[in-house]
């Protein structure tokens, strides 16, 4: 008797959460250090369009496998430009989709040193602590160790490194104060006061072009086609730019 | 050794030494805290016992989570740390024993209290007759009664922390050598796409996870068989 009061109060919850009629619904993978703005957007294009935008946040490495495999997403908007390539490559997404939706910037970030010079802190490496994205798994890493290579540093900081998962973590160990010093997302200090930071100059490292594509699971999906069109909209741009990301 | 690369052999060599120093840890902890828990009539012990259990309900996010508050520079470990110049605990082999120590530790506690509560108050009781101290009981009659229990909580209590993710993914830093354990280098050649490395150690651990597993039903029906 009771379990039957609870599972129709919980028929009513779960139908209390479906979309409206009519609006659609696309499952979208977000790389870590798009989460801010793509929250945003999201709540932006629910708004205009009626379509609601389930997001996703993790490592661009760890939704490339999830994607190949079968992961119900039908948008990947990736930290870089090559894993979209290999899953159109890879027949699971579609060319004509592909496009460059913001380009990272690299940020050198503190909560315990002061880095406004970067260059000279690095340098000087008065710190135990160095904490990047996995290089090999997150575009961030990867720009980081470009950077610390181009000024020279890397070897001798090498085994100060510690690696965050993804972006996020590698925030998460210098905002804790755990590492000293961190090679973060420009767009993750948004509103963030604390500490001091350097813009890594873009020269010391390959552009971080973060590429968008529909996948074929959202060949027919027209919330999906919605939301990709939204992203390369005026709104949606200026959203990515005041998150300090550049734009093509 | 053995023809893998050290990509994959230091993971290998670095879990098994982390879950030994657990393992062992956890005894000397464990053994004496199952004891208080199977024989003191406090009311609140059941209270202690809840908390040593959290764990098992716990997700290990939440573990990895106040373990890193803990083990920083705000929190006790940075205090610990500061005794030899270093500001954190976190990112370090010394931090990972004590987060493998916490989220292991219910399964250790467990079957060593379940083993000193089976005992009974009576071989304690004939021991007390015979003039042996509490102590000298403890050692000569209730360690020797409980060694199966004992046994149980050692293997399970290093199989756990062969197979902890979580907490060492959000407190480890993945440094090789250091902080890099199986499971979490698992998850790192998934994410590359070494799928073939992948499928190496992960097949390893579903092996070793059904040694352990099986050598436990055999170590129980033994048991049972032997107090029949």
């Amino acid at each position: 008797m009771k379990l039957t009061v609870l599972i129709a109060a919980l028929g009513v919850l779960l139908a209390s959460f479906a979309a409206p009629a009519g609006a659609g619904q696309t499952h979208v993978a977000v790389a870590a250090n798009f989460t801010e703005p793509a929250k945003e957007i999201a709540a932006l294009f629910n708004q205009k369009t009626g379509h609601e935008a389930v997001l996703t946040f993790g490592a661009s490495g760890a939704f490339f496998t999830q994607i190949t495999h079968g992961a119900p997403f039908e948008v990947f908007l990736s930290a870089d430009s090559e894993r979209p390539k290999a899953a159109v490559d890879g027949g699971f997404a579609l060319a004509d989709s592909l496009f460059t939706y913001a380009i990272g910037k690299l940020v050198l970030w503190s909560r315990v040193i002061d880095v406004t010079d970067g260059e000279a802190a690095l340098k000087a490496g008065q710190f135990q602590k160095l904490s990047i994205a996995n290089p090999v798994a997150a575009p961030y890493g990867t720009a980081a160790v470009e950077a610390m290579k181009a000024l020279g540093v890397y070897d001798a900081l090498q085994p100060k490194i510690v690696q965050g998962n993804s972006i996020a973590q590698a925030f998460q160990f210098v905002d804790t104060r755990n590492a000293e010093v961190g090679f973060v997302a420009l767009s993750q200090l948004y509103g963030v006061t604390a500490g001091t930071r350097w813009e890594v100059p873009q020269t010391l490292y390959s552009p971080i072009r973060q590429d968008a594509v529909l996948l074929k699971t959202g060949a027919d999906n027209e919330a999906s086609k919605a939301f990709l069109d939204f992203l390369k909209g005026p709104e949606a741009r200026a959203i990515i730019e005041r998150f300090g990301y550049a734009l093509n | 050794m053995l023809g893998l690369p050290s990509d994959i052999w230091v993971p290998i060599q670095l879990t098994i030494e982390l879950a030994a120093i657990t393992t062992l840890s956890l005894l000397v902890v464990a053994t004496p805290l199952a004891w208080w828990l199977a024989r003191s009539r406090a009311a609140w012990k059941e209270g202690v016992a809840a908390i040593v259990s959290l764990p098992i309900v716990l997700p290990p996010t939440v573990l990895g989570f106040y373990l890193l508050i803990l083990l920083g520079p705000d929190g006790p470990g940075g205090a610990i740390a500061s005794l030899w110049g270093a500001r954190t605990l976190a990112f370090t082999f010394t931090g990972l024993v004590i987060g493998s120590i916490v989220s292991s530790m219910p399964f250790v506690v467990q079957p060593i209290r379940n083993a000193f509560a089976a005992i009974g108050d009576r071989p304690l009781e004939v021991a007390a007759t015979l003039r042996a101290s509490p102590r000298r009981a403890f050692w000569t009659v209730a360690l020797p009664l409980a060694s199966p229990g004992l046994l149980t909580g050692a293997v399970l209590g290093f199989a756990h922390t062969v197979g902890e993710f979580g907490v060492v993914l959000m407190i480890g830093g993945n440094i090789p050598g250091r902080t890099r354990v199986m499971s979490t280098a698992i998850f790192d050649f998934v994410e590359t796409m070494r799928w073939r490395d992948a499928n190496m150690l992960a097949g390893g651990m579903v092996v070793f996870a059904f040694a352990v597993i099986l050598s436990m039903i055999l170590l129980e029906k033994r048991i049972a068989r032997a107090r029949a």
